[in-house]
C-alpha cells in the first residue's frame, strides 16, 4: 500500500520534470557529422567528379536501388553517364558507402526526404552530385591511382616514383 | 420561470455539459499522462491541443461502421448505449448546488448504485454478442469484478448514510457543513474509490479490456463510433464516480467564497485528474490476485467499518 503511495507521488513529481520530446518541425533533432541519411555523389579538390562508375555500390546494394552507366570522356577517365537512386527502396544501409573506392558516393545526415508523389522519391545524378567534398576532404582519386590517364602519365601519381624499366638492369 | 423549462433547461445543460467534458477529458487524459511521463502530448490542434478531440470526433465518425457476422447483431448494437445511458441518467440525482438537481429523490444513493450497476451489462453484453473469444474472455472478467466490487461498494456508503440519516443527496451534502464525511469515514472514502474505479473499469483495473492480455477486451470488435460511445460511456463514467465521492465524502458544492457549482466542478475535476495519475502511475494486477485482494481485504474492512460506524452511532445515540 505504502509503495503505491509512493509510486503516485513520484510519479507527480515528474510533472516538473523536463520534457524529452523535441517540437519537430520548429526544434530539429541533433544528426551525428556521420548520420547515414540522404545519399549524394562527391567531388573531388579539383571539381571533378569521383565517381568512377565501377558500379560496386549497385552489386553491393541490398535492395538494387542504385542504377548507373558508365561513360569514358577523351581523357580516358571512367564517369557515371547516369547515376539513379530510387530512395523510395533505399534503406540507408551505407553499404554503397562502404564499397566506393574513390569516397564519390557518401551518405549525409539529412532525413527530411517526403515526398507526395513516389516518382519524386527517385533521384537522378543532377539531383545527386554536390559541389562539396563531402565528409573527405582533400582526397583525389586519379592523383593517388597508378593509372594512366589524359593528362597523367604513369609514375606522376602522389606517393608514386617514376616506372623502373626493368630492361634497363639487363 | 415555468419550473417545467427549468428542469428542462437543466436537463440540456447538465446533457451538453458532460458529453462535452467526456470529449475534452480524451485531451486532459492524454496530456496529463504526457505530463508525467515527461512528454507534452498533443498540442497541435486549437490552443494547447484542446480540438484533438474534435478531430477525434471526427476520425471516429467516418470510420467503417462494421457489425462482425456471427455477432447478435441487435445485442451488439445496444450494447455501447447502455453504458453512457445509465451513467447519464445516474447524473440526474447529484445535487450540482444547493437545492439544484434534475431529480430530488429521496432514495438517491439506491439509484446510483442501480444504474452504475446497470453500466456494468454494457461491457458484458458486448463482449457477449461479439462473438469473439477475446471480447468473451473481456465481458466474463467484467462479471466477476461486478460481482466482488459491487458487494462492497454499497456497504461502503452505508456508513455515510448512517452519519447523515439519509439516501437523499441533497441531505447528505447538507449533514456534511460541519465536517465532509471523508474524515469520520475514510476507511469508507478508501473502499468507495476501490470499487469505483474497478466499476468503471479504467486503469489499474481495467481486467476487461486489458490490451496487453485481450487485445481490447470487450470491445475489440466494436469500430466506428460504437467504439467512440464506450470511450464516451467510460468518460461519463469517470466523471460520475468522481462526482459522487465529491457528493458523499467531501461536502458535494459546499466551500467559501465561490460558488457551489464551481466548487462541485473543482472537486470533481480534482477526483478525475486523480484517476489519471493513478492511471499513469499504478500498474494492473493480475486478475486473481483482483479478486482475492476484493474478496479477502476490502470485503471484511468494509463490514467491519459499517459495524464500527453503527456502533459508535448507537453509542451516541442519534
Amino acid at each position: 500500500m505504502f509503495s503505491m503511495l509512493k509510486t503516485l507521488w513520484l510519479v507527480f513529481k515528474h510533472a516538473f520534470h523536463k520534457r524529452v520530446t523535441i517540437q519537430y518541425p520548429e526544434e530539429k533533432a541533433y544528426l551525428a557529422p556521420r548520420y547515414r541519411g540522404r545519399i549524394v555523389l562527391t567531388r573531388d579538390p579539383d571539381g571533378g567528379e569521383r565517381c568512377v562508375a565501377c558500379y560496386l555500390c549497385a552489386v553491393v546494394c541490398p535492395v538494387d536501388c542504385i542504377a548507373l552507366d558508365s561513360a569514358e570522356d577523351r581523357h580516358g577517365r571512367r564517369y557515371p553517364s547516369t547515376f539513379r537512386i530510387n530512395f523510395s527502396r533505399c534503406i540507408y544501409c551505407g553499404f554503397c558507402e562502404e564499397a566506393c573506392p574513390t569516397y564519390a558516393i557518401q551518405l549525409v545526415p539529412d532525413v527530411e526526404m517526403a515526398e507526395y508523389n513516389r516518382q519524386d522519391m527517385v533521384y537522378e545524378k543532377e539531383h545527386l552530385l554536390i559541389n562539396g567534398q563531402g565528409k573527405y576532404h582533400g582526397y583525389n582519386y586519379y592523383k593517388v591511382a597508378g593509372l594512366a590517364i589524359g593528362g597523367k602519365a604513369k609514375g606522376e601519381a602522389e606517393n608514386e616514383t617514376p616506372p623502373v624499366d626493368p630492361k634497363s638492369l639487363f | 420561470m415555468n419550473p417545467t423549462i427549468q428542469t428542462l433547461l437543466l436537463i440540456q445543460g447538465v446533457l451538453v455539459g458532460l458529453l462535452t467534458l467526456a470529449g475534452l477529458l480524451v485531451w486532459v487524459e492524454r496530456r496529463l499522462l504526457a505530463l508525467w511521463q515527461d512528454r507534452l502530448g498533443p498540442n497541435r490542434c486549437g490552443p494547447g491541443g484542446i480540438l484533438i478531440f474534435v478531430a477525434d470526433g471526427i476520425k471516429m465518425f467516418t470510420k467503417e461502421d462494421w457489425i462482425p457476422p456471427g455477432s447478435d447483431k441487435p445485442v451488439f448494437v445496444m450494447a455501447p448505449a447502455i453504458i453512457v445511458v445509465t451513467a447519464l441518467i445516474a447524473f440526474t440525482i447529484i445535487p450540482l448546488a444547493p437545492g439544484v438537481s434534475i431529480l430530488d429523490l429521496n432514495i438517491g444513493i439506491l439509484f446510483f448504485l442501480a444504474l452504475s450497476s446497470m453500466g456494468i451489462y454494457s461491457t458484458v453484453l458486448g463482449g457477449w454478442a461479439s462473438n469473439n473469444k477475446y471480447s468473451l474472455l473481456g465481458g466474463l472478467r467484467m462479471s466477476a469484478q461486478m460481482f466482488s466490487y459491487e458487494v462492497f461498494m454499497g456497504l461502503s456508503l452505508m456508513g455515510v448514510v448512517i452519519l447523515s440519516g439519509s439516501l437523499n443527496l441533497h441531505d447528505i451534502v447538507k449533514a456534511q457543513s460541519g465536517m465532509w464525511f471523508v474524515v469520520p469515514q475514510f476507511l469508507g472514502f478508501l473502499i468507495f474509490l476501490f470499487a469505483g474505479l474497478a466499476e468503471t473499469h479504467r486503469l489499474p483495473f481495467d481486467m476487461p479490456e486489458a490490451e496487453s492480455e485481450l487485445i481490447a477486451g470487450y470491445h475489440t470488435e466494436y469500430s466506428s463510433m460504437k467504439f467512440g460511445m464506450f470511450f464516451v460511456g467510460e468518460y461519463v463514467g469517470v466523471t460520475l464516480i468522481s462526482a459522487i465521492i465529491v457528493t458523499l465524502f467531501f461536502g458535494g458544492w459546499q466551500g467559501p467564497l465561490l460558488p457551489p457549482v464551481v466548487w462541485f466542478f473543482l472537486k470533481t475535476m480534482c477526483f478525475i485528474l486523480f484517476f489519471i495519475l493513478l492511471r499513469a502511475a499504478i500498474p494492473r494486477p493480475r486478475f486473481d490476485q483482483l479478486l482475492a485482494w476484493g474478496w479477502k481485504f476490502v470485503l471484511p474492512v468494509a463490514l467491519l467499518n459499517l459495524i464500527a460506524t453503527g456502533a459508535i452511532a448507537l453509542a451516541r445515540g442519534n
